[in-house]
């Protein structure tokens, strides 16, 4: 009997309508998938996406409400995205977030003098600078003593999330109201807005600049090459006199630090308190905002920009719809899982090929 | 006194439970070569799951089922990305606890809104009345069947041999004429069960109910559990014992007077610290199992 057998063949090239063309059957999986859940949550999911991606790009106020979503996003898209690259998988940016805004606080708190223009980059440097100090251990452990640093970051998150409420309970709990937030900061610590009379702020404007700089030494430094080298394969670079274990550490650093710089600016942008919320799984995000922008600059910013949007559409339709807003991490999440299942498919192609079917499938 | 030693010891093998069902789950994907990073959304799913069925149904027994059937489509699903399609494993795990968890939130606030979340008819302790002894049914099957069938399937049945191959070399092993995919796919589901029973034990044994970010990176501390056992089961069953000791200790300290200075969070995290600790004092010069985060392709 005559039966055809399907079967993935591997391409030798690949054309380039297909990466976009698989990315559309991506999407189109996630809102079929989605369709069900938010039927049963007794909205429309037409009417659902529409508030999701449409709706928040229609007036000027939530189109900037988008950019203030982008921006913590973007700033741990960066720093996943710096790590990634060398092949360094840390996911401790939601640690090293919270990190930088306890440093950013700090200065906050015990300065609470200091005059506008000094105030600013001081919380930003200490913010940085914590999330650095938070990305030492594992980077350390893992280049001295090749500790998988996958495990070091993620196990730090919650110890991070425990040293917030730790602070927030005790010693910096608010002298007023007494709930666990801390005393607002200084006048001087509050970040200047973007444009005039926005709530988007200056922490937007410099996470483009380090998306630029990103891109800049990736694509056109010697060093990039290092990083992308190490990232690629890190036997070949060490070979070719690539410190591996240098372009490791650096990059685990640069990491945290933009991490750390992101939490600073979401503690200084919005509230001007830390609070217990104040990151909320952005580090998390950041993992998919980097994976789904294909680890370059260009592409996590657009999708910051693209999850920033989906979050205050999911905020919008929580208000209108009772569509709970944890829907927009659904949501996020089935989009990675979509986008990096039908890429891989990419480097295959399905064809029929004729004879009976044995079990054996050379490919 | 010896009561307050034998009770620490007893809270010790409670609150170990769960890591050890977890760890060993993990344990069973990484030596089939698979870093199964969905360990959190799971146990997240196996809890809410196993609590939503059992207040539905009204038997915490009913939960745990729904939690192992969870469990094995969890395990299934990592798996399909990651050995059928071939997709990262730090990606695929990541994002599908991501998922999990945003999916038991959303269910969750459909459920219950904002605010409490019911009570379920949890678990009884057997022997309620002997110190040590009092433990749920679930802890002496973990430390008594679980932790030796594991041990002994790993280590001398067929089973246990052609999973061990495919993680080691898988080549070998497909020419062998093991199927690779097929001895992954059951290490992720049997994997995935345990993980989700950890989870269940969260809710329909110890609390009771279910609260947000009940598992709280403890999905994250049995795959360090994992590491620091180097991937031999007595091993993972010591250190989910030692991180138990270290949080039975940490809540004994927090209700003794001379330690009431110290901030309850920092004794929360000390476990936390004292898993690093170990895998920094330990970790060095592993040996990973050979096709860790290899996917197979016959070439």
């Amino acid at each position: 009997m005559r039966t055809f057998v399907p079967q993935l063949v591997q391409r030798g090239r690949e054309p380039r309508w297909l990466a976009p063309l698989l990315v559309v059957v991506a999407v189109a999986l996630v809102y079929v998938a989605t369709a069900a859940p938010i039927r049963a949550a007794g909205a429309n999911p037409a009417a659902a996406y529409e508030r999701y991606v449409f709706t928040p790009l229609t007036s000027t106020s939530s189109l900037t409400e988008v950019l203030l979503a982008a921006t913590p996003i973007l700033f741990t898209g960066l720093a996943v995205a710096v790590a990634f690259r060398s092949g360094y998988y840390n996911i401790g940016a939601e640690g090293q977030f919270l990190a930088g805004a306890v440093g950013a606080s700090f200065a906050g708190l015990y300065l609470p003098d200091l005059p506008g223009p000094l105030a600013v980059p001081v919380a930003l440097l200490l913010g940085a600078a914590a999330g650095v100090a938070w990305a030492l251990l594992p980077a350390l452990l893992r280049v001295n003593f090749r500790i998988d640093e996958v495990v070091t970051t993620l196990l730090l998150n919650p110890v991070a999330l425990l040293g917030v409420q730790g602070l927030l309970n005790g010693p910096w709990r608010n002298t007023g109201s007494g709930f666990p937030v801390t005393d607002d900061f200084g006048a001087g610590y509050e970040m200047p807005p973007a444009a005039p009379g926005a709530r988007v702020h200056l922490g937007l404007v410099i996470a483009v600049v380090i998306a630029v700089v990103i891109w800049v030494v990736l694509a056109r430094t010697a060093t990039g090459l290092r990083v992308r080298a190490v990232g690629l394969s890190p036997a070949a670079a060490g070979f070719s006199g690539v410190g591996v274990n240098r372009v490791l550490f650096g990059s685990a650093l640069v990491s945290g630090g933009i991490a750390g710089l992101g939490g600073a600016s979401q503690v200084l942008g919005v509230g001007q308190q830390l609070t217990n919320e104040v990151s909320g799984g952005y580090g998390y995000t950041g993992i998919v905002v980097a994976t789904l922008g294909a680890l370059s600059a260009v592409g996590v910013v657009l999708v910051a920009l693209l999850l920033g949007d989906i979050t205050v559409g999911a905020q919008n339709a929580s208000l209108v719809l009772q569509l709970p807003p944890q829907m927009g991490d659904i949501i996020a999440a089935s989009l990675l899982l979509a986008v990096v299942s039908v890429l891989v498919l990419r480097r295959y192609k399905f064809r029929l090929r004729p004879g009976r079917f044995t079990g054996e499938q050379a490919s | 006194m010896e009561l307050a030693y034998l009770a620490l010891v007893g809270a010790m093998l409670t609150i170990a439970t769960p890591l050890v069902l977890a760890a060993l789950g993990e344990l069973i994907c990484e030596r089939a070569g698979l870093l199964n990073l969905g360990i959190e959304g799971t146990m997240y799913a196996g809890a809410f799951g196993g609590f939503l069925v059992a207040i539905e149904s009204g038997s915490a027994w009913t939960g745990l089922v729904a939690a192992l059937g969870i469990g094995l489509l969890a395990g299934l699903f990592v798996g399909m990305l990651a050995i059928g399609l071939g997709v990262n494993q730090h990606v695929a795990g990541i994002g599908t606890t991501l998922l999990l968890i945003a999916c038991c939130d959303f269910i969750n606030r459909l459920k219950y809104g904002a605010g409490s979340v019911p009570k379920v008819e949890k678990f009884q302790q057997l022997f309620a009345d002997i110190p040590l002894a009092s433990q749920y049914l679930l802890t002496y099957l973990t430390f008594l069947v679980i932790a030796p069938v594991v041990f002994v399937v790993l280590r001398s049945t067929g089973f246990g041999l052609r999973l061990r191959a495919v993680g080691e070399n898988p080549e070998a092993a497909d020419a062998a004429g093991v199927s690779v995919a097929a001895t992954r796919y059951a290490a992720m589901a049997v994997g995935g069960m345990l993980m989700a029973a950890g989870g269940a034990f969260l809710t329909l044994a110890i609390l009771g109910s279910f609260t947000l970010n009940i598992t709280n990176g403890r999905g994250w501390v049995c795959i360090a559990l994992v590491i620091f056992a180097r991937w031999r089961v007595v091993a993972a069953v010591l250190g989910g014992l030692l991180f138990a000791f270290v949080d039975a200790l940490q809540l004994q300290l927090v209700i003794t007077p001379e330690f009431s200075g110290v901030p309850r969070e920092v004794m929360i995290a000390l476990p936390y610290v004292v898993v690093i600790g170990a895998l920094a004092l330990s970790g060095r010069n592993l040996t990973y199992p050979g096709a860790y985060l290899q996917p197979y392709r016959r070439s």
